[in-house]
């Protein structure tokens, strides 16, 4: 299906479409950067427990994807995103941000480095224009690649075991780290990486290997119940680890409409990521100002008596002042605990006398409740099996 | 006490040795900052200056009138004293086809045209005037500033038209010049008088939209073209004794090959063959793409701002021709004293300007004429004359080749003058042609164009040369810009030096009281 004529399917298939068609039993689908995803295949508890428990799959296809090359690809990703990409070393990952010149986030990402001179971006949004306009002046190639990847990530605390079966040896693989692997007279590349928090891989393959593949990874799974996982499971676990999403916990600023939402990594709690010492970066200068007068929001975990799940809820100061709002929310099954991710308004980022405003709707009719909240360190879920090399047999 | 000036480490480098640059270093020499120009050229005066084009015959480098330079640096710089002074304002003779010859100095001309001619020069001068205060100031900016003074004075000053004319400033501001000659000449060498100067050194047509905002702008300068004695080199030379005389260390020669970035943070500059110059402050009188892109580069800038500096439009659409001719023209008993502009209608402007738009050589090209030799000895030999002549519109980017172009701009222009002036092309001994490349070439004007970036309503005020460095600070810190490509613009006036450096003293003036404060 070549992009031009997009028009005629509204949403793209993945190249697992025949597979993940087939087994959606619901048929709940969504639209995921242009392609249409899986919500739910059959039960979200069950997937949900995959992850946790078993072996989880889900299509990855839909994640944008830019693949930077040439002699200044780390000086380029450098000047572009808040991490040392130079400090990355051959067949590392690293979780990365990037900015405007006003040091507001565009996007978060993971930068994979596949050689000296070879890098790859995996992203939520679109930005060819800005990759390219960054590119002036710099010894780099830009391209595209979402199309020409196929990718899934498995994850759950029997993954590992699921590819030793499959026949790729991970057992030396540490979190963060890829590794190339044959496959029918191919080759694939499997990293250490993931949107759980847990356990986990993400497979990486040419679209034509797509479904064989899948039937490979299936037929060795099926011991664990290995079995694929829509968007709503996915969701779960990625609250219980923290992690955020481009347009779900913050707006990119190239697509906020209203000057006041765009935030900055010291907004988002990715302050961490910025490395000062590496010379000038998009956005260093206004993030050096505000790093020296200080931020207007912060984003925080908290922890929410009860299990009424707070999406969308208002955060208060002292129940009367309007304070910030949830911006995800879920009970927690594995924590047994009511989390919640929130943008604050900075002063109130220590989470002192700080309440959430829960409607609670039930049978049509809300429950207002007024809940104090408690701040809690992200990841709120951290199990030891998610760093152990070699990865837990089960 | 203050540090012996020998002991104190240098304070400020400019790099450009243009009317800018000089206007510039002058004005922060005059307040105590030690100050080296550098200049690439073997002389100062960039644009301004004085070349022997042919052996014996020398012409101006380029500009070769001014519409008046910044009344500050006049006074404050006392030019005079430094040898400065101007030949009688310049009547502008227009010659237009067949008609005769018709001679116009500011509002005053003859022709049954006249009184409307007086009018309409009265209106825009009054617009002008209400102008020209913000051409001698750091563009405002809408937020994040305090200056509502300064910006209640400028628009009481344009409230101040009264009613009737304030409602007609605003609905002429931005409209086309050829609309407005329409309106209101009926002199069909008058509508292509307000139309050629409008468009001088400009990349539009006097269809374009907001054509006449430039006409505006070139009467906010000054009401007739002057020409000073001596020629524009004398300009310069008057300019470069009154930053010497102010403690300026002129540097000729010194050409900048990188900025010194240390710390994130300019701190001096490299020239080629290798010898770095440390100071505190670095201004920028060139280029301000040629300052970016070369000098300082995009790792060092924001992706957002270097791609603003990318996108500065800059294209060049007026050529130069110089001839040296072995007798005087005679352009139909024309005044030679005086501007001659060429020019057969509005409607000719517009033509010729449409074939830069295609990359073509226009069939009849408009011209602005100076015989320098009509009011200078010494050009050239006894009995012979220098033609010094602004030619439009030249194609920035020709489709047959720059040779083939230039060749075919010479000759079309020769032509057009000897219709003006029979046997002109008898008398040529030598002639040279600069196109937009060759200006950009010999004087560092991207894309050939006069004012460094094109002189256009979308790159003034504070869009000048783009809003992140609009207000003379580089985002670069330790780095200032203050040449033409700033605001407001070039035209052998040195505004934009003069404001750079007004911009430079109030920063400093800010951290101090802000440093007294905290202590």
């Amino acid at each position: 299906m070549s992009a031009l004529t997009h028009f005629r399917t509204p949403l793209l298939q993945t190249p697992f479409h025949a597979r993940t068609s087939a087994a959606n039993t619901l048929n709940r689908w969504g639209p995921w950067g242009g392609y249409m995803t899986a919500l739910c295949f059959g039960d979200a508890d069950m997937e949900y427990t995959a992850i946790r428990n078993g072996a989880s799959v889900y299509d990855l296809c839909p994640m944008v994807k830019y693949r930077i090359t040439g002699r200044d690809a780390a000086a380029y990703l450098n000047r572009l995103t808040l991490r040392n990409a130079a400090k990355l070393s051959v067949g590392g990952v690293h979780y990365t941000a990037w900015t405007d010149d006003a040091g507001k986030i565009m996007d978060d990402g993971t930068l994979f480095r596949h050689g000296p001179e070879d890098y790859l971006i995996c992203c939520q949004e679109r930005h060819l224009p800005w990759l390219l306009a960054s590119s002036t002046g710099f010894e780099v190639h830009v391209e595209e690649v979402t199309e020409a990847i196929a990718a899934l990530s498995l994850q759950g605390p029997c993954s590992a075991s699921v590819l030793e079966a499959a026949g790729f040896d991970v057992q030396g693989l540490k979190p963060f780290r890829m590794a190339t692997y044959p496959f029918e007279g191919g080759e694939i590349t499997i990293s250490r990486t993931g949107f759980t928090g847990d356990l986990g891989y993400e497979l990486w393959l040419t679209p034509d290997q797509a479904l064989p593949f899948w039937d490979h990874l299936f037929a060795a799974g099926a011991p664990w119940g290995i079995r694929p996982i829509g968007s709503d499971a996915l969701d779960l676990a990625r609250i219980e680890a923290g992690f955020i999403i481009t347009n779900m916990d913050f707006i990119p600023v190239h697509q906020a409409l209203r000057e006041d939402r765009a935030r900055s990594p010291f907004e988002l709690g990715l302050g961490w990521m910025i490395d000062w010492e590496k010379g000038h970066f998009t956005g260093r200068r206004a993030l050096l100002a505000e790093k020296a007068k200080g931020s207007d929001w912060a984003l925080i975990g908290i922890d929410i008596p009860g299990n009424i799940s707070a999406e969308g809820a208002i955060l208060y100061h002292g129940k009367k002042v309007e304070a910030g709002v949830v911006t995800a929310a879920a009970w927690s099954p594995a924590l047994k605990a009511n989390l919640a991710i929130a943008q604050v308004q900075a002063k109130y980022a220590a989470a002192q006398d700080l309440w959430v405003e829960i409607y609670a709707m039930r049978e049509l009719q809300y429950a207002k409740l007024m809940l104090p909240v408690t701040l809690t360190e992200r990841p709120f879920f951290n199990p030891a099996r998610k760093r152990a090399t070699p990865p837990g047999r089960v | 006490m203050p540090t012996p000036f020998s002991e104190r480490g240098l304070d400020v480098l400019v790099i450009g040795g243009g009317v800018n640059g000089l206007a510039c270093a002058t004005r922060l020499a005059q307040k105590g900052r030690k100050v080296v120009l550098l200049e690439a050229a073997a002389t100062t005066g960039g644009g301004a200056g004085e070349r022997e084009f042919a052996p014996q015959y020398r012409a101006p480098a380029l500009a070769h009138l001014t519409q008046g330079l910044d009344d500050r640096l006049v006074a404050a710089m006392d030019l005079q004293r430094h040898g400065l002074s101007f030949h009688a304002p310049l009547v502008t003779t227009v010659l237009s086809g067949d008609f005769a010859p018709l001679a116009v100095t500011a509002g005053k001309t003859s022709g049954h045209d006249a009184q409307g001619w007086a009018e309409l020069h009265g209106k825009l001068s009054a617009f002008a005037r209400v102008l020209a205060p913000f051409r001698q100031m750091r563009p405002l900016r809408l937020a994040g500033e305090t200056r509502y003074f300064e910006l209640a004075k400028r628009g009481l000053g344009i409230r101040s038209l009264g009613k009737a004319d304030f409602r007609e400033f605003l609905r002429m501001v931005l409209i086309d010049v050829y609309d407005v000659a329409e309106d209101e000449l009926s002199d069909a060498r008058l509508k292509a008088l307000l139309c050629f100067d409008a468009t001088l050194g400009a990349w539009l047509g006097p269809r374009s939209p907001n054509s006449l905002i430039l006409y505006l702008d070139r009467l906010a300068r000054g009401a007739s073209p002057l020409l000073p004695k001596g020629g524009m080199a004398a300009l310069a030379g008057a300019m470069s004794r009154a930053a010497e005389a102010a403690g300026v260390e002129i540097r000729c020669n010194a050409s900048v090959e990188r900025l010194l970035i240390e710390g994130d943070q300019a701190v001096g500059v490299r020239l080629q063959g290798g010898e770095a110059l440390r100071a505190r402050l670095v201004v920028s009188a060139i280029n301000p793409r040629t300052t970016f892109q070369k000098l300082v580069g995009a790792a060092d800038l924001d992706a957002g701002f270097a791609q603003k500096i990318d996108h500065i439009r800059s294209r060049g659409a007026a050529a130069k021709l110089h001839l040296a001719l072995s007798a005087a023209p005679n352009f139909r008993g024309a005044d030679l004293q005086s501007r001659l502009v060429i020019a057969p209608s509005a409607a000719a402007i517009e033509r010729s300007f449409n074939a830069v738009k295609y990359g073509e050589v226009p069939a009849e090209p408009v011209m602005e004429v100076l015989l320098p030799t009509a009011f200078e000895q010494g050009l050239a030999p006894s009995g012979h004359h220098i033609l010094s002549a602004i030619v439009q519109f030249a194609p920035h980017a020709p489709k047959a080749g720059l040779e083939a172009a230039r060749a075919e701009m010479l000759e079309r222009s020769l032509a057009v003058l000897e219709a003006q002036a029979p046997g002109l092309r008898a008398s040529v001994l030598h002639a040279e042609m600069l196109m937009p490349q060759d200006i950009e070439a010999r004087f560092g004007m991207v894309g050939g164009n006069w004012h460094h970036g094109e002189l256009a309503v979308e790159q003034m005020l504070f869009n000048r040369p783009t809003f992140a460095a609009a207000q003379y600070a580089a985002p670069l810190p330790g780095l200032w810009l203050a040449g033409a490509g700033s605001h407001p613009g070039g035209g052998i006036n040195g505004a934009a030096g003069w404001n750079a450096a007004e911009a430079i003293l109030q920063a400093k003036a800010r951290t101090t009281a802000k440093e007294g404060a905290l202590a």
